[in-house]
């Protein structure tokens, strides 16, 4: 390269064209870049312009908080939100009774204070394992009685701490079950194998609602005569067996990417079965399925509205009964934007942690 | 078995495994474990179960499916009284689910390529718009939305007299979706056979013009003659068959519409659910199989002289598609099984007709073995047939 000449003036730097920058340059090139791109931002914004001022109007403007249901039904004009104030302790506790109600609210707090403490990578010790163990165990004391707490049936409990019970014990369950299918399903004994691959295929392919069936009107006819299981027990039961099916495939994903020299250099150093599963495969093949295994989580908590249908008194069907009540008949709509408001926050939180622990767990090989 | 005892089991025998230090031997007596286990719990479970039928007067056995059903369905594919049996009862309902599973995968696959599309749009608008619809649909459950829907066609629409009559012929109410069909005409089952004739023309034609560019390597438009074909064949037929206009409007008569095609509020709302939910899952699989081919693969393809057509059709759908075909199987498999939710708003699909069937005969252990069985059939022939297609395009490795 040859020495810049030096008699050149600097030149003068010209600024980007006024349609290029600023506001009206990223209009350009976001929304307005082509003719049929233009249009299609027309379209949207014609969308957008006949549904949301309307629907605002609906839910802000002429909408009532504190009205009753009465009031609401006469006046006809907005969104009639104070069936939400009007009936929450319903619709988040059931038939707990009134008095105890903080019992149930406290326990929710204490779980989901536990999972956001759990989500920090910081706090991922052996401790972490004892604050949930004493978690689950107080979280149960405060929810059925005991230590000087008046006891509640567990057929009064209802609304959210249901919820959030049944998908949480549910996954906790099942992880342990869902990786014993998963090993199973990889193992080299024939009889094993096929044991695995027949449970985890035969739940994938029925719909959960069938399981739940079967734990309310099949599973009591299983028991010897005299015993009796609870209705949320057999539907927990029922939850956890068909979220095992689902956790063993996605940890066999997990043991499928392990390389093979893992289980050579194990087998080198002389470790038996168990000893390369439990300090060589799982800790490596677990770590990769912890973002699939939130996705499940998730799914698991959708899925725990299923219970309605065999009539447990989860967040939904708490919904319904309110919805059922005289007073309150015609407002659906309130009363379903609401819950979905409850759920989708819960699982936006989650999706957006998995897809954090993803990008944080990803190390590039 | 501590690890002393097993050193010196091994210093002793140098050599010579002990039998239970053999690792095929050990297989063998833990599938024995095993087996035995899952016998004993699967002999407990039944003795219980025998003894708790014989003690309720339970009858077993299918036999219930030959005996009178006596209950009425209120949708029906096929003929179908409350004197028929139990057994035609069940078949309406997997008729049902058969129906609003297809229907519904159709639909969503529709929609959720085109949001999938949508999301990968330069335009911001549309872009946002479509990741909104699909956070929002995916993470609310599906069971909710049906409600929401079903609540919607019995609440918030009006009557049949204020329907709302979106386009001509086609009316909102809460008695469902309503909308005008042509007349019966002879034509039209003339136009059916034309189009089954346009298919079997159509799969000739593809089947010439690949010979042909193997043997003298010029391309033949098949797409466009294809699609000529298809649309124009039945044209042809319609306006040789008399070109019938007549259209069978839906009328407001007294309290309901006649005439047209009126379909069920449970029905519109459980389709409206499943084809809106699992859309939303659809589009991310698009969306990632689509972001799966890499950008060098469309400028290759342009640079050696593909045109647009030809870069999306030889290009990137065979490889996207490859990824995609996968994950949206089990997409499919999730709405069917999802379809099974019409239960708890009241459409007759399988697994509601089996739970009534339950209810009167009592035969609960029966009754969840037909819907898991039937569920099973479906889900394991619409996933061999996605094995099928995929293995058809599955990249032939060298």
């Amino acid at each position: 390269m040859n020495a810049a000449p030096t008699d050149l003036q600097p030149t003068e730097t010209l600024k980007p064209p006024a349609a290029s920058v600023g506001v009206l340059g990223w209009l350009r090139t976001n929304l307005f870049s082509t003719w049929y791109n233009s249009l299609l931002t027309l379209a949207v914004i014609y969308l957008l312009w006949v549904s949301i001022p309307p629907f605002v109007r609906w839910a802000f403007v002429d909408s009532f908080w504190t009205a009753s249901g009465k009031e609401c039904l006469e006046a006809d004009t907005g969104a009639c939100w104070s069936i939400i104030p009007n009936n929450i302790r319903f619709i988040m506790f059931g038939f707990y009774p009134y008095a105890e109600q903080w019992r149930p609210g406290l326990a929710v707090v204490l779980l989901v204070g536990l999972l956001v403490f759990s989500q920090f990578r910081r706090n991922w010790k052996k401790s972490l394992l004892y604050y949930w163990l004493a978690g689950l165990v107080i979280m149960g004391i405060l929810m059925k009685g005991g230590l000087g707490l008046a006891p509640v049936e567990s057929t009064k409990w209802g609304g959210l701490p249901l919820t959030l019970l049944l998908s949480v014990f549910g996954l906790t369950a099942a992880y342990p079950l869902g990786i014993v299918l998963a090993l199973g399903r990889q193992s080299r004994l024939p009889a094993i194998r096929s044991l695995c691959v027949v449970y985890i295929e035969l739940i994938r392919g029925v719909p959960l609602i069938s399981l739940l069936f079967m734990s309310s009107v099949v599973f009591p006819l299983f028991l010897p005569e005299g015993v009796t299981v609870n209705k949320i027990l057999r539907a927990q039961v029922a939850i956890i067996l068909f979220t095992a099916a689902y956790i063993a495939e996605v940890v066999r994903g997990g043991l499928q990417g392990m390389a093979r020299g893992q289980y050579e250099a194990a087998e080198s150093l002389g470790l038996n079965y168990y000893q390369t599963m439990r300090l060589i495969i799982l800790p490596q093949a677990l770590k990769i399925v912890i973002p699939p295994s939130v996705s499940i989580l998730i799914s698991a908590f959708k899925d725990t509205s299923l219970v309605v249908i065999i009539a447990l008194y989860d967040l939904l069907k708490t919904t319904q009964a309110v919805l059922g009540n005289p007073e309150w008949m015609g407002f659906s709509a309130e009363a379903y934007i609401f819950i979905a408001l409850v759920y989708f926050v819960c699982c936006y939180y989650l999706s957006s942690f998995s897809r954090k622990i993803e990008r944080e767990l990803d190390t590039g090989y | 078995m501590t690890p002393t005892q097993a050193t010196n089991a091994g210093g002793e025998t140098s050599g010579k495994t002990p039998l239970l230090y053999d690792p095929k031997v050990r297989g063998i007596l833990y599938q024995i474990g095993v087996l035995a286990m899952v016998g004993l719990l699967s002999w407990y479970l039944m003795s219980n179960t025998l003894a708790n039928l014989e003690r309720q007067n339970i009858a077993t056995g299918l036999g219930f499916l030959e005996k009178q059903s006596s209950f009425e369905i209120g949708e029906s594919l096929i003929s179908y009284s409350a004197a028929d049996t139990y057994f035609k009862a069940l078949l309406v309902g997997a008729l049902n689910t058969l129906l609003v599973s297809f229907i519904g995968i159709v639909l969503t696959v529709v929609l959720g390529t085109f949001i999938g599309i949508a999301r990968l749009s330069t335009n911001w608008l549309v872009s946002r718009m479509a990741a909104v619809y699909i956070e929002v649909f995916q993470d609310i459950p599906i069971l909710l939305q049906l409600f929401f829907w079903y609540a919607f066609f019995y609440e918030i629409l009006p009557g049949p007299r204020q329907a709302l009559n979106p386009f001509n012929g086609v009316f909102i109410c809460n008695r469902g979706l309503i909308f005008g069909i042509p007349a019966a005409h002879p034509a039209f089952m003339y136009m059916g056979i034309a189009f089954v004739a346009a298919i079997a023309a159509v799969w000739a034609l593809k089947r010439w013009a690949r010979a042909r560019q193997a043997r003298t390597g010029q391309a033949f438009p098949t797409f466009k003659v294809g699609v000529g074909i298809l649309i124009g064949l039945p044209i042809v037929t319609w306006w040789l068959g008399g070109a019938p206009t007549a259209m069978d409007v839906p009328a407001l008569k007294g309290f309901n519409f006649r005439g047209g095609v009126s379909v069920s509020p449970e029905f519109t709302a459980l389709l409206l659910g499943l084809v809106l939910y699992t859309a939303a899952f659809v589009a991310e699989v698009v969306r990632a199989g689509i972001q799966s081919v890499s950008r060098g693969q469309t400028e290759a393809a342009l640079s050696i002289g593909l045109r647009a057509g030809q870069v999306l059709n030889l290009v990137i759908l065979p490889q996207a598609l490859r990824v995609i075909v996968p994950p949206l199987t089990s997409q499919m498999l999730n709405l069917t099984k999802n379809s099974s939710l019409a239960v708890a708003i009241g459409y007759p699909d399988f697994v509601s007709v089996a739970g009534t069937t339950i209810n009167q005969t009592g035969q609960a252990i029966e009754g969840v073995g037909l819907i898991m069985a039937v569920y099973l059939i479906f889900s394991l022939s619409t996933s061999a047939f996605m094995n099928w297609y995929n293995k058809k395009i599955k990249l032939v490795e060298r």
